[in-house]
């Protein structure tokens, strides 16, 4: 900012530095305040209420660490999921998140200021988010300027795409996680541009901290290291690199083996394998650097020769050790989740589970357009910037969003990670638009002033009119001028976004638009950014702020909303017995395990393909093999969704097909065929008798004709195909107000042989006992 | 039931047993009128007792007998005699009631002494007006019943009034619900009018005379029973009174047995759901505001609020339809003004707070009222009109330092004839209250001068190491860029003026002072390129500068040649006036000049810009 004011003669250059930072001080906390206040609507349209699903399990996790500390959260086995198998929670977490909160949690109450646990958990993403956009101004600053931060800080504060992951009360990894990102990665342009190894040192901290907090660390250790191999290979290696890079390898994996959910995953797989090979080309470059300061050019081509033979062989050697050691598993080393980064394909091929989530697919265009909106056009005049001139820290942050742009293309998730690289790169086009545009505008003017006083010289007398109009005129120029500054100041955290205009990215700064192309340009860039600003605020309070727990429709009697899901788990944690288990599709097991507090089959950390096939298979067999498989696994309650009657489209029959699917893929006598007609997927008369027979069909279904006589299901638009039926084996316990959740209950066996006795005083020939209730159900 | 009823039994041959034992007293119930409402699910009896002292001594006790299964579900019993003769005139004074042993009754015998006003002496009368409330008293019969059945009850008492005086004249009448009456006792002088049952009147029975009589019935009244409440009352003194209160509600009616059906539930909810409760009314007082309610896993939409100046009243429904079994948790919240129900006296100040819960017809089995009270407050003490069991404790909030004193009231089964006022009496003086906002205060304050001091003063631990020297170089040189920065502002601000003189020039004619003005920025300029040198030679020997000092160097020199040109244009524009040579012939002569002049602006501009940044 300061760099944009015009100097004003007479005024100490200190004072206007201090201006200056006072100003960029004020508008970073104004920026802080708007990334927090944008991520509210949440709370003010809805509630102050934990989001979606995976936010449960953390709140969950979060709870747990505030009330039993930190070291029974390490051993913490939870027993209360995944039964009867359960689930090591402290060794399987990335614990960052509720280390987080559960910091902030009890901070505040040594203070004695008394929020709850929730509270605390709902509001982390938001203020994460403003120590996010900080974050961005410092990296930003380090590779163009203030100016540049503060643009790239205002657009990250309200970017659609990391707003969708961090509105209050979405307490997922990514809230703090893009915050480590960004943070790491400004770091590392800080050490790259000192070579200071405090900041070295501190890379590697802010490093531990996003391995803490989210998965998506691996992109930090490939990426890094593909820009240091970048600025090696491009003859851009000092001894300043070295300083960034190494620490962080050595240090870096140190403490990334202390996560208990990597450990030695840091040294084992493949993600971590590119870090490790730069670390011994850039010793190698280094040592090459050394030798060739001590030795003359001749004794040093020499040397190079007798390095290069022998570094080739060791070379050989090492990476055949290392294609063995990676061919010998069978995913090659690496994850599914990776893996299906790399291979786009590999997950609906390999990995149902992968591929049943909808944010695993891939984005389609417009999405772009939803989640960074301007930023797309703005990103390549960005990367011109960034080309003039090209520095380390420039080529990183060029770097970064194309890596950011292939990932965001293979996942919608990903998107994540491109949004802060698409801010940077905006911030920096706009920000030299701006420095071309004012700079022009008030060379002109100067211009402008000086030719009017040369005119007066020769136009003696009668200009006294005119004299005072261009008098005027410059002073309204100098106005213009001086205002120009301020009112970018308070513009940067409302309107900050603009226009690109590659034309004026290609004039150098010493070529000087005309006037009237500047201010219109200007004005252009101004009307972007409040477009910007206006699809951001609709993004945050339309799009992404419903906590899909509690849904509104806005009908003609006003506002209605649909509260099933907690009335649902409300009922079962008040009226069912504290162990008693409860079977669902897998969506549904972190939300009954906080919410319902009772124990489930499966839930959304899908560690276990079996067990979730058992349950697929449960769900799409009839309903006395269903009965079997669930009373095996101890089940007492079966828990459907069901959107029919109000017309929810993510229902339980919707997601049927992946639960055939998934149960298919591990028990081959379902078989996916069986439930399609004709290669449809419908549940009308026409479809198939397996279907109509099949659990989750009669759950859903069941006495739903007697509605409306017809049994038309609003989601599917369709009268469904067997309308009348009685449920043998389950019984109903309770049905929310919508219909959306219905809760059975696993008739008691005693039922059944009494039923069988009956049958057996009458049929006294058929002599036969029950059948063992014990044989093994899913074969 | 079973148990009762063996109860019963044991009562009866107790009763039989007794009669031969001799009178408790010489006191005499003249008339005993008896009314039971048992309407909701609470048996409320209401009783007038006309009591004659028909023997020779004083007496001042007067004993309350009920049987033990109804005392042990006794959760209220006032006694009040009236004063004053006349109906008008007549005033109700309670009597103080405590539970008594029971010399000499049976064991299946629950008793209660009341203290007279004053004692009865031979021949007098008086007037006792009881009232007792009992829990748990309408046993649901049959205990389970499905979604569709309908919610019947029984309650057991005796048509004849259980005492150890001897009674003249009785009547006992039972009023029931507006609806199915499934079976009754039958005696003598039994009447069934509407909804009211009547047994009596009857003369002159024995002392512990015992006659049980069933009524069994349907009741469509909400079984609401809160297993437990924890009303917790916490009054600031910035003028709010903040009550939360946190609700187990079971139904306790006959347990729903099988299927809870939606659908039935829905369409035809009159007899598919009849003994299912859906609302509770809170009555809250008048003024209540910010009301919240919720549970554990959020805001419960499903609320009505309407108020007026009277009263508040919340209609709240709980998630999900109550059925005989079901259990459910809530929390609702409000804050009330503070002057509505803080009042001083005797340079105390009291609070004046309503004891019970603001839900209708709730019976609390367990109630704990915390009264929070603000830091620093003493001498606390607590009035309530019942017994209650008390003790206090602390609590830490918002920014506390030596805590809350908290005072807590304990109280079982409860029912809302105990919605009565307790008064929590303590000191308090106002000058605690600005305690907080002072300590918020004095911390930002010492963040700030934390700040300061860090930013001005020097932490280096080793004054002569090689980054400090550097350091210290580095500010040197800082300072002497900004000197230099100045000047070459000064000398652009001269050159400024140069300008003026020639448009001045151009204004006047006056050559003469346009060449004064020329040289005195001449002298000018002169001093500030001598300022400059000690600097421009500062900065090349420092070599933490060098790779700044080329571009001050550049700077300078740009200045310079700045400064040459501008005189060369003056130089120009002013033999052009001496001239007299035309305005059109000066400008064409300069116009190379202007624009050099202007290139050179722009890069110095630059310049300063650039070092601006350092």
């Amino acid at each position: 900012m300061a760099a944009l004011e015009s100097p004003q003669p007479g005024t100490p250059t200190a004072m206007r530095n201090a201006f200056g930072n006072v100003l960029s001080v004020l508008i970073l906390v104004l920026i802080g305040v708007l990334a927090f206040s944008i991520r509210l609507f949440s709370v003010i349209k809805y509630e102050s209420v934990i989001h979606e699903f995976d936010p449960y399990f953390n709140y969950r996790v979060t709870q747990f660490l505030s009330k039993n500390g930190i070291y029974e959260f390490w051993n913490w086995f939870d027993d209360r999921t995944w039964y009867p198998l359960g689930r090591v929670i402290g060794g399987t977490v990335y614990p960052g998140l509720t280390l987080t909160a559960g910091t902030i949690w009890w901070v505040l109450n040594s203070l004695n200021i008394p929020l709850s646990v929730e509270t605390v958990c709902v509001f982390t993403a938001p203020v994460f988010s403003a120590f996010a956009s900080w974050a961005t101004y410092l990296l930003t600053k380090e590779v163009k300027g203030s100016g540049a931060g503060l643009a790239a800080a205002a657009l990250l504060a309200m970017v659609p795409s990391y707003i969708s992951r961090s509105v209050a009360g979405s307490y997922d990894n990514e809230a703090v996680a893009i915050f480590a990102l960004i943070f790491t990665f400004y770091l590392y342009i800080k050490t790259l541009n000192t070579g200071s190894l405090f900041y070295a040192t501190l890379n590697a901290l802010a490093y531990f901290y996003m391995v803490c907090s989210w998965g998506g660390y691996t992109f930090i250790i490939n990426l890094i290291p593909m820009h240091a191999l970048l600025c090696i290979v491009t003859g851009r290696y000092s001894p300043r690199l070295y300083i960034a890079y190494a620490p962080l390898v050595v240090l870096g994996t140190l403490l990334a083996a202390l996560v208990p959910v990597v450990g030695f995953n840091a040294v084992l797989t493949s993600e971590h394998f590119a870090s490790f090979l730069v670390f011994i080309i850039i010793h190698v470059v280094a040592l090459v650097y050394y030798i060739k300061g001590i030795l003359s050019p001749k004794m040093f081509k020499v040397a190079v020769t007798l390095v290069v033979s022998i570094g080739m062989v060791v070379c050989f050697i090492v990476v055949a050790i290392l294609v063995a050691l990676v061919a010998s598993s069978p995913t090659g080393g690496w994850s599914g989740r990776s893996l299906s980064l790399l291979d786009p394909t590999y997950a609906s091929k390999y990995i149902p589970i992968i591929a049943s989530v909808s944010e695993h697919q891939p984005p389609t265009w417009p999405s772009y357009f939803m989640d960074i909106n301007v930023l797309a056009f703005l990103v390549p005049a960005g990367i011109i910037a960034c080309f003039s001139p090209l520095s380390d820290a420039s080529s990183f942050v060029v770097l970064y969003i194309v890596m950011s742009v292939y990932f965001s293309g293979v996942m919608v998730r990903l998107m994540l990670v491109l949004a802060p690289a698409a801010c940077i790169m905006s911030g920096i086009a706009l920000s030299q638009a701006f420095d071309v545009f004012t700079g022009s505008i008030k060379y002109q003017l100067g211009a402008l002033s000086n030719s009017t006083d040369d005119t007066e010289d020769n136009t003696s007398t009668n200009n006294a009119p005119k004299d005072d109009a261009s008098a005027g005129k410059t002073d309204k120029g100098e106005e213009i001028v001086k205002e120009r500054p301020s009112k970018k100041g308070k513009k940067k955290e409302r309107e900050p976004a603009d226009k690109p205009s590659v034309k004026s990215k290609i004039k150098k700064k010493a070529l000087v638009l005309p006037l009237e192309a500047s201010i219109v340009a200007l004005l252009l860039l101004i009307m972007l950014g409040a477009f910007y600003v206006i699809h951001c605020v609709w993004a945050a309070a339309e799009a992404y702020s419903a906590p899909s727990i509690v849904l509104t429709s806005q009908s003609r009697d006003g506002l209605h909303v649909f509260d099933d899901f907690r009335e649902s788990y409300a009922w079962l944690s008040h009226n069912t017995d504290v162990d008693d288990k409860v079977a669902s599709w897998w969506d549904y097991g972190y939300q009954t395990t906080a919410m319902a507090n009772r124990t489930v089959i499966v839930d959304n950390n899908t560690w276990n393909n079996t067990h979730i096939a058992t349950v697929g298979t449960a769900m799409s067999s009839p309903e006395k093999a269903a009965w079997e498989i669930f009373n095996s696994l101890d089940v007492k309650y079966v828990l459907v969704v069901f959107g029919g009657l109000i017309g929810y489209p993510s229902d339980d029959i919707n997601k049927f097909l992946w639960m055939v699917r998934i149960g298919g893929g591990v028990f081959p006598h379902i078989k996916e065929a069986d439930y399609l007609r004709d290669g449809q997927y419908r549940i009308d008369s026409e479809a198939t008798p397996t279907m109509l027979n099949c659990l989750m069909y009669k759950l859903s279904y069941y006495r739903f004709v007697e509605t409306d006589g017809k049994g038309y299901d609003r989601v599917r638009r369709t009268e469904i195909g067997k309308k009348n039926f009685k449920l043998t084996h389950f019984e109903e316990v309770f049905t929310s107000h919508h219909w959306m959740v219905r809760i059975y209950k696993l008739k008691p066996p005693r039922n059944r042989i009494r039923g069988r006795a009956k049958k057996l005083k009458s049929k006294t020939s058929s002599g036969l006992s029950s059948k063992s209730v014990k044989k093994n159900p899913w074969i | 039931m079973k148990q009762s009823s063996v109860v019963d039994l044991l009562l009866l041959l107790l009763a039989i047993a007794l009669l031969a034992t001799p009178a408790f007293s010489d006191l005499v119930l003249s008339k005993v009128e008896r009314r039971i409402d048992v309407t909701s699910q609470i048996a409320r009896v209401t009783k007038t007792l006309k009591v004659v002292n028909s023997g020779s001594e004083s007496v001042s006790e007067f004993i309350l007998t009920f049987p033990k299964f109804l005392g042990n579900n006794l959760a209220y019993l006032s006694v009040a005699h009236s004063e004053g003769k006349g109906k008008s005139k007549r005033t109700l004074v309670n009597l103080s009631v405590r539970e008594a042993d029971s010399k000499g009754i049976p064991d299946s015998i629950s008793v209660y002494s009341v203290t007279l006003p004053k004692s009865l002496s031979k021949g007098d009368t008086l007037t006792l007006e009881v009232v007792a409330a009992f829990t748990n008293v309408l046993q649901p019969f049959p205990e389970k019943i499905t979604q569709g059945e309908i919610h019947l009850v029984m309650l057991q008492e005796s048509a004849q009034y259980l005492s150890p005086y001897a009674v003249e004249s009785q009547s006992l009448s039972i009023k029931l619900p507006n609806a199915r009456i499934e079976s009754y006792t039958k005696l003598e002088n039994t009447k069934l009018q509407g909804s009211e049952l009547k047994y009596g009147p009857y003369k002159n029975l024995q002392s512990y005379s015992y006659s049980p009589i069933v009524v069994h019935f349907e009741s469509k009244a909400a079984f609401a029973v809160a297993e437990k409440l924890v009303r917790e009352i916490e009054v600031s003194h910035w003028g709010n009174v903040q009550v939360t209160e946190h609700y187990n509600v079971v139904h306790r009616g006959a347990q729903l047995r099988g299927e809870f059906s939606r659908l039935d539930f829905q369409a035809r909810p009159n007899p598919r759901g009849a003994s299912a409760f859906r609302h509770l009314l809170a009555r809250l007082p008048p003024r209540a505001h910010s009301i919240y309610y919720r549970d554990d896993i959020g805001n419960i939409s499903t609320s009505e609020m309407q108020s007026d100046s009277k009263k508040t009243e919340l209609l709240i429904e709980p998630r999900f339809p109550l059925f005989g079994g079901w259990k459910t948790f809530f929390t609702i919240g409000y804050g009330l003004p503070l002057s509505d129900f803080l009042f001083a006296s005797e340079g105390k100040r009291f609070l004046n707070i309503s004891f019970g819960s603001p839900i209708l017809d709730l019976v609390t089995e367990k109630l704990i009222v915390q009264v929070v009270l603000p830091e620093g407050s003493k001498d606390i003490s607590v009035a309530t009109p019942f017994t209650v069991k008390q003790f206090q404790e602390i609590k830490y909030s918002h920014l506390d330092i030596a805590g809350r004193p908290v005072v807590v009231l304990e109280k079982n089964n409860v029912v809302p004839d105990h919605n009565q006022h307790v008064q929590v009496y303590y000191k308090f003086s106002n000058i605690n209250l600005l305690s907080e906002p002072l300590m918020l205060i004095s911390g930002f304050f010492f963040l700030f001068i934390t700040c300061i001091i860090y930013t001005r003063a020097d932490f280096s631990i080793s004054k002569s190491s090689p980054t400090y020297l550097a350091k210290l170089q580095w500010d040197e040189v800082l300072a002497t860029l900004q000197e230099v920065q100045s000047i070459i502002q000064k000398c652009l601000a001269t050159h400024d003026k140069l300008e003026a003189s020639l448009r001045d020039l151009s204004r006047t004619g006056d050559i003469q002072t346009c060449k004064a003005a020329r040289k005195s920025t001449d002298s000018l300029l002169k001093d500030f390129s001598k300022e400059l040198k000690p600097l421009l030679g500062f900065l090349q020997s420092s070599p933490i500068a060098s790779h700044i000092s080329p571009k001050v160097e550049e700077l300078v020199a740009k200045e310079k040649e700045l400064e040459e040109k501008l005189m060369a244009k003056h130089t120009t524009v002013v033999e052009g006036y001496e001239k007299k040579s035309s305005g059109r012939d000066i400008e064409n002569r300069i116009a190379s000049q202007q624009q050099k002049i202007i290139a050179l602006r722009q890069e110095i501009e630059d310049l300063l810009e650039f070092i601006d940044e350092i």
